[in-house]
């Protein structure tokens, strides 16, 4: 089955998935901008990269199970492998902040 | 013998599906493929010294992912509710301390993904000694909920999983 024929209704419910999952990651990015604190800041964009990514890894697995007329599952190892590895940056990002902000004595981190 | 072949059995299975799925086949050639590297890169891992993961009580490790997957869509919809500023009290963010009692390092691991990918948490700091965890929270109305949230929901099936 090429792109061109699939089922309108397959169509429409991949379509809707993937722009669920980038409106998600759209939020996310505009929290980067609303939010005001760094702190803060970290939070939002992981819309994009827990549900947002997981809308669009499972829309792209569907669409190629339909049109290669089997089950193709390697898509979400990219769920996988982002799941597992974005947290370390985040988790550096924050430390580095908390480093930071101590150094200068910022009295809302909390001390060692 | 089989300790010889297999040092880390989870992480040879782990590493076997992952190669078929990455191949996309399930052709002997790949199959074959797939065994040589599930075989081949745990030896690799010997001389890192991994501690033995040991994963307990299957129903747990479901119950987790349960957890996770609900919490995460939750958490979604709670942080885009706040950025997009459907909300109209007052909100505070700020840090918390949560004693922990889990200490093995793969639980910890696992625990430090869960937090951070939901989002509204982050994991900021985690001191071994005392055992306390250092948490970031987004939307922080009462610091004992997120305790016992992080206590009672993960930390208590994480303890099961890797006694």
């Amino acid at each position: 089955m090429t792109p061109s024929d699939l089922p309108l209704w397959a169509a429409w419910t991949i379509v809707a998935v993937v722009v669920f999952g980038s409106l998600l990651a759209l939020t996310g990015s505009v929290g980067l901008v609303v939010l005001k604190r760094f702190y803060e800041r970290v939070h939002a964009p992981t819309l994009g990269a827990t549900l947002g990514m997981a809308s669009i890894v499972v829309a792209s697995a569907m669409f190629w199970s339909m049109t290669e007329g089997r089950l193709a599952l390697q898509d979400l190892l990219i769920g996988i492998f982002l799941t597992v590895t974005t947290p370390v940056t985040m988790i550096l990002l924050a430390r580095a902040a908390v480093y930071r902000d101590r150094v200068e004595g910022d009295d809302d981190v909390p001390p060692e | 013998m089989i300790r010889a072949l297999l040092p880390h059995p989870l992480l040879a299975l782990g590493l076997f599906a992952t190669w078929l799925l990455l191949s996309g086949s399930i052709s002997a050639g790949d199959v074959l493929l797939a065994l040589v590297a599930a075989l081949a890169i745990p030896q690799v891992m010997r001389g890192l010294e991994p501690d033995r993961s040991g994963v307990r009580s299957p129903g747990a490790v479901l119950r987790l992912a349960s957890y996770f997957a609900v919490d995460v869509v939750r958490s979604n919809y709670a942080v885009a509710t706040i950025i997009l500023g459907r909300r109209k009290r007052q909100r505070v963010s700020g840090f918390i301390h949560v004693p922990l009692d889990l200490g093995n390092r793969y639980g910890l691991a696992v625990l430090a993904i869960i937090v951070t990918s939901t989002p509204g948490t982050l994991w900021v700091q985690y001191d071994r000694p005392s055992g306390r965890l250092l948490l970031h929270v987004l939307d922080l109305v009462e610091e004992q909920d997120w305790i016992d949230l992080i206590k009672g929901r993960y930390e208590r099936l994480l303890l099961e999983i890797f006694p």
